[in-house]
């Protein structure tokens, strides 16, 4: 491996101004993902995943965003680029899959015309090479009878078979980083595990470097190598996808690892949801922006309540930004909270 | 596809054959709940003198004695088979479709109404086709600057354009470039395309200009909040994802969505429209069918009122079945269910 990752992600802030405010919805994210690696990223709805993930593909609308901070792709820096030179690389270098399938294909052509034009705009190949190449992606994203299935409509294709035909679009020109949000929350849970696969075997097939965007640590734990827990436009903890599962640093992260819907159990029936929601983008608390719903935050003398905990290394390569004592969080983890999960 | 059509033609007549019998009834049955007598009805056209023998020979001659649902039943026939007239010792023969004959002046209602199309259509198609080029286009530039001083601009202009009524605008053009200026003819002066080509599209430049203007900017309004809404779907996300040139993602992707809901209210407009333009029509004294409505209401003359409705009528069908097949080719999912 060379000196640089694949994709760095440097102190990414992305701040809409708006009448109320400030939207604080990426406040300060550094990450890296080697090629043929996948990073989670996990928290609530609300935490700054979505706007993380157009913000690397460059998507958002350049009015009323402040982006600010270094996207290194490939060795190129995306946030000081020109929207031309973003545009270039979307779809060929990097690509997305997104959560709602049917909404996210043009309802008036078909799922083959719409793949072809993703292909054409980065190939100079001529339509019906183009189409062939459709077709074979169809094929290879697991839909059968693909050189009938071409010519169908979004609205035509089942659900499952959409987010499919959504993942042959996107791995058209062959991207090296692709970025799927929530790509599985639309499907019914069969169709999630299939799609999981899918990914997964894919990723095998083009080495590609994968973020996975979810609030469900089940989809961690079934794909990522690595994984970022994300709370108010912040990175909270970032490790391994072992440690995050058996030596969890951050209080929130042991919330999610609390309300995971477990196989065994009804689907209906979550063990601790973390109580309260999220807090606004436009007013974080001060201190730790977990503290008003944090069970440990008096435990630190006043500093979650004003200080901003840090990120920093609990282990290496396992970060966690909060104030309690490395040795408290340990006593905490091992009696009250992996009995109950 | 041609099932389909077929029905829809089918719900077409049975519409037109609506139309005519409210149109009827308005005419015949409100006046008789109203207290008034056939003989007063027929009074109304026997000129200056009424006698009782010129009231009962009116009667005749129109046909007013007879029942009012023979009367429609005969109006019936006369459309599909022709219709047998008396004129005094003569009898004239009117080949189907027969719309009748004028109450007043005795004439077939089918030629007048030939006569007056032209001067509606050549309005209406005109003033359509410039309000289509600019609402859309200016509409569309406004969502894509939305809240710059162009898309504020713009949506001030157009607030006036669908707050100022025809007659003001119409005669506030007539008065500045017509009167003052002296570059374009005033009212009245409408000649038709086939004797006068040059005239004809002088002495429509202001009526299209006026009518389009109101229109013009309804549909900016239309097509801006159309657009922008357009431009917040998952599909132009995903467009630009797979990166698009944004000039693709407009034409190709949201413009294409934006104007599909247009296309029906346009439909409705136009076919309106060609029933006659009655403030556009009067404020530039052009000689079309929305003048020779009003005209044939003033002087009760029933047979040409209805022709006018039911032609009216015929134009709006026929475009919303143009419309919805329209709709059909372009959105998949009425097409294929
Ligand atoms: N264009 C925008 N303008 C203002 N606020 C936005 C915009 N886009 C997203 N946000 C806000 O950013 C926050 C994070 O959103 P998002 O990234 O979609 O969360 P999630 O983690 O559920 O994907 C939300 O509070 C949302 O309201
Ligand atoms: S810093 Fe305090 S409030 Fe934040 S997670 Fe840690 S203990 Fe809880
Ligand atoms: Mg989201």
């Amino acid at each position: 491996m060379t000196g640089e990752p694949f994709l760095s992600v440097r102190d990414l802030k992305i701040h809409f101004p708006t009448d109320d405010g400030i939207v604080r919805s990426v406040d300060g994210l550094t990450f890296d993902l080697e090629r043929g690696r996948t990073l989670g990223i996990v928290g609530e709805s609300g935490s700054g995943k979505s706007v993380t993930s157009l913000g690397i593909l460059g998507l958002h609308n350049r009015r009323n965003a402040k982006v600010s901070g270094e996207i290194w792709l490939d060795g190129k820096e995306l946030v000081g680029a020109s929207p031309d030179e973003v545009r270039r690389q979307r779809g060929r270098k990097m690509a997305m899959i997104f959560q709602d399938p049917l909404s996210s294909m043009h309802p008036f052509y078909t799922v083959g015309k719409q793949i072809v034009e993703a292909y054409r705009v980065h190939n100079d190949v001529s339509k019906s090479v183009a189409r062939k190449h459709a077709i074979d992606m169809l094929g290879r994203v697991g839909i059968p009878k693909p050189d009938r299935r071409v010519d169908d409509y979004p609205h035509q294709f089942s659900g499952g078979m959409r987010q499919r035909a959504m993942i042959a679009m996107a791995l058209s020109c062959d991207p090296e980083l692709l970025i799927a949000d929530e790509p599985t929350t639309a499907l019914d849970v069969t169709v999630q595990a299939q799609i999981l696969d899918l990914i997964r075997d894919l990723q095998e097939e083009f080495n590609s470097a994968i973020i996975m965007i979810t609030h469900d640590l089940g989809v961690v734990a079934e794909l990522a190598d690595d994984v970022l827990v994300m709370y108010a436009g912040r990175c909270v903890e970032q490790a391994s996808v072992d440690d995050v599962f058996h030596a969890p640093q951050h209080p929130y992260t042991w919330g999610l690892l609390g309300s995971m819907p477990r196989l065994d159990r009804a689907r209906s029936e979550r063990l601790n949801p973390i109580k309260g929601s999220p807090p606004s983008l436009i007013n974080v608390p001060n201190g730790c922006a977990f503290h008003p719903r944090c069970a440990y935050a008096t435990l630190n003398g006043g500093r979650s309540e004003s200080e901003r905990p840090e990120l920093t290394e609990a282990a290496p390569g396992h970060l966690a930004a909060c104030h309690l004592p490395l040795d408290r969080r340990r006593e905490i983890w091992e009696s009250e909270i992996r009995p109950t999960l | 596809m041609l099932a389909y059509i077929i029905r829809r033609l089918i719900g077409a007549v049975l519409m037109l054959l609506l139309v005519s019998l409210v149109t009827f009834g308005i005419f015949f049955w409100i006046p008789k709940l109203a207290g008034q007598t056939t003989d007063q009805l027929a009074a109304a056209y026997v000129g200056k003198a009424p006698t009782a023998q010129a009231i009962q020979d009116t009667k005749e001659r129109l046909g007013l004695d007879k029942p009012v649902i023979v009367q429609y039943g005969t109006y019936l026939k006369g459309i599909v088979a022709g219709q047998d007239f008396k004129a005094g010792p003569v009898v004239d023969h009117c080949p189907a479709p027969c719309l009748g004959y004028s109450f007043r002046t005795s004439q077939p209602v089918l030629p007048q109404l030939m006569d007056r199309a032209p001067a509606t259509l050549s309005l209406a198609i005109g003033a359509s086709i410039i309000w289509l080029a600019a609402g859309i286009s200016i509409g569309v530039l406004s969502a894509l600057r939305r809240g710059s001083i162009w898309d504020r601009t713009a949506m001030v202009i157009a607030l006036g354009g669908v707050s100022l009524p025809i007659y003001f605008t119409g005669l506030v053009s007539l008065a500045i470039f017509s009167y003052s200026l002296g570059i374009f003819p005033g009212g009245g002066s409408y000649v038709p395309f086939t004797q006068d080509p040059g005239t004809w599209f002088q002495s429509l430049v202001l009526p299209w200009v006026t009518l389009a203007f109101l229109y013009a900017a309804m549909y900016a309004r239309l097509t801006r909040a159309g657009m922008l809404e357009t431009l917040g779907e998952d599909y132009i996300r995903t467009a630009r994802a797979k990166g698009l040139p944004e000039r693709t993602v407009i034409t190709k992707h949201a413009l294409r969505s934006t104007l599909t809901p247009i296309l029906t209210i346009f439909g409705l407009d136009l076919g309106l429209m060609l029933g006659g333009a009655v403030l556009t029509e009067n404020t530039f004294s052009i000689p079309g069918l929305g003048q020779l409505a009003i005209s044939s209401i003033g002087t009760g003359d029933l047979p040409v009122v209805l022709g006018v409705t039911l032609l009216a009528a015929f134009f709006i069908v026929m475009i919303n079945l143009v419309v919805d097949l329209l709709y059909a080719a372009i959105d998949p999912r009425v097409r294929l269910g």
